[in-house]
């Protein structure tokens, strides 16, 4: 019987110039990312656009952005293994390398923003167990422990029996992470902008979606660049999977929002991203929902153009567009409205209270951020070149419930 | 020590309703700031922890002076050795002056805002490391030795209270150990309540013969200010998020 098995994953070759200088330059990008971190901790915080109202800034949007893409990233292979979708099977291995190094990306980004990250080993050691922070400390961390152990699962054929209990656990487990991540948001009952459960969901299902977008355009330029097959049948499940998830994230946001309009008072906060908070309400309705959620579903959807390739890849990209768009809206958006203290009141201060607080990204924070991305996509890059993580071919004929026959299987 | 010097009140404004005060009951108001002096705090020996015996507050006059409020401020710079930037937006600030106005009555008042040493503190709930604290008596605090930085505490404060060290730091005193990349606020001067003194702002004040923050023990019925937040209503600041703060002001 033909089937996937050991034999059909194959590193890639890795030894052209395109690939090394790929490597070199996502190296160049991370270790700018270290050097902006240091520059930060050695100047001080003051040479970031980030101030005593917007407390968290850009390394925040995008660690936040590769945390929740990490758990997404491995729902691909729990579709297999925990759901029975044998096509996604072959992409078993490839999501767990990218939810390890999504988190590995998000979380260099959030420790190396801390005010003292050479104090890490404080988080370690000392930590308040009410805290959704040091909860998460341990769901991450635990993440990487299961997703390695999943993937070994996979990978060698002696244990493929556990792969369905590990993927089992690590689903589990990534439903956890991204409700700790939303919580982060979800329980600051002082901010009108955050303080709802609907935050733990809405991540769900952005993270889906991220996940899902990062890994098609992963999987269509590196079948593309080493030329092997990728047939239409997988990528249009993909397709129609990523259409699902980005209607559930828009689902959750129009709740969201919905909800506080009808509460008297959140309508502040409602008012100001949605009608009158200027870069943020254009960044709502132009980066998350036209460009970040009915664009890109109307390229999934649209018959007349769904089954190009490059449809697929475009809307992807929006979606990750999309998702960096609402995160920044979530994060520096919820925190430019200024806290209601005096509900009724018009507010001033020294402090800035009552005023909407600017904030305007510098270039070490800019640099961060996109140095922990370099870093998520250095570690994929090495991962496929040392380890056999993806399928040879992923051609139609490669792929389906029929051709695919593991040991977990028989 | 508690007289209203010449010099002092030379560099204040004395308005109308400082005259009152001083007209009405100057010599009183010296006096009981011995007594509040002496009866309001009292040393704690070292090596006795903080008790929950003792629920440190502060009541605040919203209707006082409002040259009483930069009185204070100055008193919390000097005696914490903060202040002093150029930066607006990222300089601490432990206790600001902040001015309301009713948006449909007109109505206005400006008092201080500093950490309100909640009950139940949502800066101690996020803190990741167990570096903000709450002591037995209610005062709030961040161990500067295990904050790692991460400003949660800030996203999650109601009031805005803490700030977050940007730059390095000069001139610190001996008492209050800063650092740049960690959180600080308002420690209700901690180190004074325990030596038996008033915390900084509060005796600048009485100095001047101010009675606009009245610090005491609201579990002792007896202290002025238990008696004084029994005898008119008084509010905290966003009471509706149960946060039980410690801090009152009458007049809002």
């Amino acid at each position: 019987m033909a089937g996937i098995d050991i034999n059909t994953y194959k590193e890639v070759d890795g030894n052209g110039t395109d690939y090394l200088s790929l490597i070199g330059w996502l190296g160049v990008f991370a270790a700018a990312g270290v050097g902006a971190a240091f520059y930060m901790e050695t100047q001080g915080h003051v040479v970031t656009g980030m101030s005593n109202q917007i407390v968290w800034g850009v390394p925040h949007v995008f660690a936040v952005f590769l945390i929740i893409a990490a758990s997404g990233a491995l729902n691909v292979a729990s579709m297999s293994s925990v759901f029975g979708k044998n096509i996604y099977k072959p992409l078993g291995r490839l999501s767990a390398i990218m939810a390890l190094s999504l988190l590995a990306g998000g979380l260099m980004v959030l420790v190396l923003d801390l005010g003292r990250p050479d104090r890490i080993d404080v988080a370690m050691l000392e930590q308040n167990f009410k805290s959704i922070f040091a909860w998460n400390i341990y769901l991450y961390s635990g993440f990487f422990v299961v997703v390695i152990v999943y993937l070994w699962m996979m990978m060698e054929r002696r244990f493929n029996k556990y792969s369905k209990i590990a993927g089992t656990f690590a689903f589990i487990w990534r439903i956890s992470l991204t409700t700790g991540t939303g919580s982060i948001f979800g329980f600051l009952m002082a901010r009108p902008g955050y303080d709802a459960a609907i935050m733990a969901p809405l991540f769900i299902a952005m993270s889906f979606a991220l996940g899902l977008a990062i890994k098609i355009l992963f999987i269509t330029s590196t079948y593309r660049v080493t030329e092997r097959a990728l047939g239409d049948k997988l990528l249009f499940q993909m397709r129609n999977l990523l259409g699902i998830f980005i209607a559930a994230a828009l689902y959750f946001t129009v709740v969201q929002h919905l909800t506080n309009l009808y509460a008297a008072e959140h309508m502040g906060v409602e008012r100001f991203i949605l009608l009158d908070g200027g870069i943020y309400t254009m960044a709502f309705w132009l980066g998350q929902i036209v460009l970040g959620s009915l664009v890109p579903m109307v390229l999934l959807f649209h018959p007349a153009i769904n089954r190009s390739c490059q449809s697929i890849n475009a809307a992807s990209m929006l979606v990750i567009l999309g998702g960096l768009v609402q995160v920044y809206i979530i994060i520096v958006g919820g925190q430019a409205y200024p806290l209601e203290m005096f509900p009724g009141f018009e507010v001033s201060s020294t402090f800035f209270d009552g005023s909407v607080h600017s904030y305007t990204p510098s270039l070490p924070e800019i640099v961060l951020g996109l140095g922990g991305v370099a870093t998520a996509l250095l570690i994929m890059a090495l991962a496929v070149k040392f380890l056999p993580i993806l399928p040879l071919s992923l051609s139609d004929a490669a792929v389906g419930p029929a051709n695919i026959t593991t040991k977990e299987d028989e | 020590m508690t007289k209203t010097t010449p010099t002092a009140l030379a560099d204040e404004k004395i308005d109308t309703e400082r005259r009152r005060l001083l007209a009405a009951g100057g010599a009183v108001a010296v006096a009981t700031g011995i007594i509040l002096y002496g009866a309001g705090a009292g040393a704690r020996p070292k090596g006795q922890p903080a008790s929950s015996a003792q629920r440190w507050g502060m009541l605040i006059d919203t209707n006082a002076d409002p040259s009483d409020w930069d009185t204070a401020i100055s008193a919390c710079k000097r005696e914490q050795g903060w202040g002093g930037g150029n930066n607006p937006a990222t300089d601490p600030q432990w206790i600001r002056k902040v001015s309301i106005k009713n948006k449909s009555t007109g109505a206005q008042a400006t008092f201080p805002v500093m950490c309100q040493h909640c009950a139940n503190p949502p800066c101690v709930d996020v803190c990741p490391t167990g570096a903000s604290i709450k002591r037995a008596d209610g005062i709030v605090l961040v161990d500067k030795h295990i904050c790692i930085g991460c400003r949660y505490c800030m996203m999650a404060c109601p009031y805005s209270a803490r700030s977050f060290v940007h730059e390095p730091v000069h001139n610190q005193k001996p008492h209050m150990p800063r650092g740049m990349g960690t959180v600080e606020s308002c420690t209700m001067c901690v180190h004074r309540v325990d030596a038996g003194l008033l915390p900084a702002c509060v005796n600048a004040l009485n100095k001047k013969g101010s009675k606009a923050i009245i610090f005491g023990d609201l579990n002792n019925p007896d202290s002025e200010i238990s008696r004084a937040v029994s005898a008119h209503v008084t509010r905290r600041i966003r009471e509706d998020l149960g946060v039980e703060p410690g801090v009152h002001y009458k007049g809002i």
